[in-house]
């Protein structure tokens, strides 16, 4: 199946029939702030929202998780533990935070593969919902991305009113689709111009640019630059802008045990502390905070662009907008444009 | 389905060398793995690094200080000082440790045929020089002529002293040993590794210099082989960075857009000169 619409009012049942079946993740409101948690009925999804504050990589890429368990000390031994195998839909993800998991997957499923992040990304069908109310930070649009990109998830919906726009676009999502066809009505001339208005729409309401034309090859010779010292007196070394990133992927692998049984666990961990990179000598390759917003602005806009040639960043907005000392990424990098080589 | 690069393979320790005694102590551990199939199966080649884990304390990266050529049983040289190489320091034979790799790329053993070695190590970077140079000694005839400087802080810091010793002998390879201040009873060089280096005086002429050990000697060392005539693609060394996956996910281990886990810890001076980031 591919292009239909679904009536508002057939929804929760949509809802029931794939929860039955599936990890169902939606948004939900929690304390003012919203997440992506599992839901079993249409009534806890709230899709008022612009965007989660923790991204949905988070339910891919856990952001605490055991590796293995094992028995601590000298006579110590390994116990795996069973592969996920569970089907997971995340319902209404945003583009940018689809699209992260386009960033990822190289990363968790390159030269090494990843068997936790694997086995949850095969599992996954991703069904996206075209912002239709984007926010003061969100800048998709700057790297030719829009509130309505179809190509990251495997089904997009958009809410035209009365019905939602579905979309099936990839062969994973057109076969999901195809499971609930009895739900959805055929779509009119009418109902394509319409989800085609709500997209333009989205894309008027989009205010900022990030100039990105040039900016990976600039910073090849940005390296000693003062912009950098500039950005880290302002920087209070929190780490928010890392945790709440859909593409960050950086992490800890601690072991915790008692006296005879214990796990490795893995834990989101950030490149804006010190102890990150701290080697046991003392010796610290990124001792200041100059060097560790550098490092991520390369990581994001030079040194993802070497590795996988694509920006690291999917104009989420969720850096400037949590930001305790209002640093704004897209400042940074129009700076970067703006400086006389 | 693929194995799972996280889980590491038990291996037994059949052995402890004391290298080294005191607050820097250096232990060199013989670890073999339990099972038969891994024992088999685990292949590397001089250069590459491994995964140790102590189960309840960690994870460490260490360079493999044996060489392919010894079947069995694979050799690391660890310096007690942090956390987990302090944990590991108190085993003893017959204890059980994880180990996940091989990591990394590895020395060109043969690209490298035909060629004259000069090795400049100080200090346990030693470590990884040790598998190659006994790489090159046990398919000695694949290789032109083979040179070890090597010197630590005091005649009591050098790594594989007995090792040395029978080195001395040989005359298939020349031995350079220094220490950074005088002692008595020391009759060779005294004074810093890349002193020692122009002492000894390489050609450059048809050889490869390998050098590893602190960043400040290797950093003079470079100086000093680019002095001798040695041309930038003639120079590799390895570097060193804090890891925890080791297979390029994790992050932390980064130089500009490389991860030393994954694609270094060998790199010719050729690609660290370009190589921009913070080391």
């Amino acid at each position: 199946m591919e292009n239909a619409i679904l009536s508002k009012e057939k929804f929760p049942e949509l809802v029931n029939l794939i929860a039955a079946k599936n990890k169902l993740f939606a948004p939900v409101k929690e304390n003012g702030f919203s997440l992506f948690k599992q839901v079993k009925e249409a009534s806890e999804i709230d899709t008022s929202y612009v965007n989660t504050r923790v991204p949905p990589k988070s339910i891919i890429f856990k952001q605490t998780e055991t590796l293995f368990r094992f028995t601590p000390g000298k006579k110590g031994n390994v116990e795996a533990i069973p592969e996920e195998n569970e089907k997971i839909v995340i319902y209404a993800i945003r583009t940018c935070d689809a699209k992260a998991f386009a960033l990822l997957d190289p990363v968790f499923l390159g030269d090494f593969e990843d068997p936790y992040y694997s086995a949850r990304r095969r599992n996954s069908v991703l069904i996206g919902l075209s912002c239709s109310n984007p926010g003061p930070a969100c800048f998709c649009t700057s790297f030719d991305d829009s509130p309505s990109s179809k190509e990251y998830v495997d089904i997009l919906f958009t809410d035209i009113g009365d019905n939602y726009y579905v979309e099936g676009n990839t062969e994973i999502g057109k076969k999901f689709l195809e499971e609930y066809k009895t739900l959805f009505d055929s779509a009119s001339d009418e109902n394509v111009k319409s989800r085609d208005t709500v997209e333009k729409e989205a894309i008027g309401k989009i205010k900022r640019t990030m100039k990105l034309t040039g900016v990976a090859e600039k910073l090849d010779g940005m390296f000693e630059h003062s912009i950098w010292y500039e950005y880290a007196r302002k920087c209070i070394g929190c780490g928010t802008c890392t945790y709440l990133c859909p593409t960050c992927h950086c992490f800890d692998m601690q072991d915790e045990s008692t006296l005879n049984k214990g796990a490795r666990i893995r834990v989101w961990d950030s490149c804006m502390y010190p102890e990150y990179t701290q080697h046991a000598s003392g010796h610290n390759p990124r001792p200041t905070r100059m060097n560790r917003i550098r490092n991520r602005v390369y990581h994001k806009f030079n040194y993802f662009p070497k590795n996988a040639e694509v920006f690291g960043c999917t104009g989420c907005g969720r850096c400037i907008e949590y930001c305790s000392a209002n640093i704004d990424i897209i400042e940074i990098i129009n700076k970067i444009g703006e400086v006389e080589e | 389905m693929k194995a799972n690069p996280y889980l590491p393979s038990l291996a037994i320790i059949e052995g402890i060398k004391e290298e080294v005694e005191g607050h820097r102590a250096i232990k060199t551990f013989r670890l073999a793995f339990q099972d038969d199939k891994n024992k088999k199966d685990f292949s590397y080649i001089p250069g590459q690094c491994v995964m140790v884990s102590l189960f309840g304390s960690g994870e460490c990266m260490f360079a493999i200080s044996s060489s392919p050529t010894q079947k069995d049983y694979i050799e690391v040289s660890v310096m007690k000082h942090g956390k987990v190489t302090s944990a590991l320091h108190k085993l003893e034979e017959g204890d059980t440790i994880g180990i996940r790799g091989p990591y990394g790329n590895n020395f060109d053993v043969e690209g490298w045929k035909k060629k004259n070695l000069i090795f400049i190590g100080g200090g346990i970077g030693q470590a990884p020089l040790r598998s190659v140079i006994n790489y090159t000694l046990d398919n000695r005839e694949d290789y032109g002529n083979l040179e070890i400087i090597y010197g630590a802080r005091t005649s009591a810091d050098l790594c594989y002293k007995d090792e040395f010793v029978e080195l001395e002998k040989r005359n298939d390879v020349k031995v350079h040993l220094s220490i950074d201040v005088e002692e008595e009873g020391w009759d060779k060089f005294v004074g810093f590794v890349p002193d020692n280096l122009l002492e000894v005086n390489p050609a450059p002429e048809n050889a490869i210099a390998i050098t590893c050990g602190p960043p400040i000697m290797i950093h003079y060392v470079i100086q000093n082989l680019l002095k001798l005539g040695f041309k930038e693609e003639q120079i590799y060394t390895t570097l060193e960075m804090r890891m925890k996956c080791g297979i390029g996910i994790c992050g932390r281990c980064n130089i500009g857009n490389l991860y030393v886990c994954k694609d270094g810890p060998v790199f010719s001076y050729d690609q660290l000169k370009e190589l921009q980031g913070d080391m």
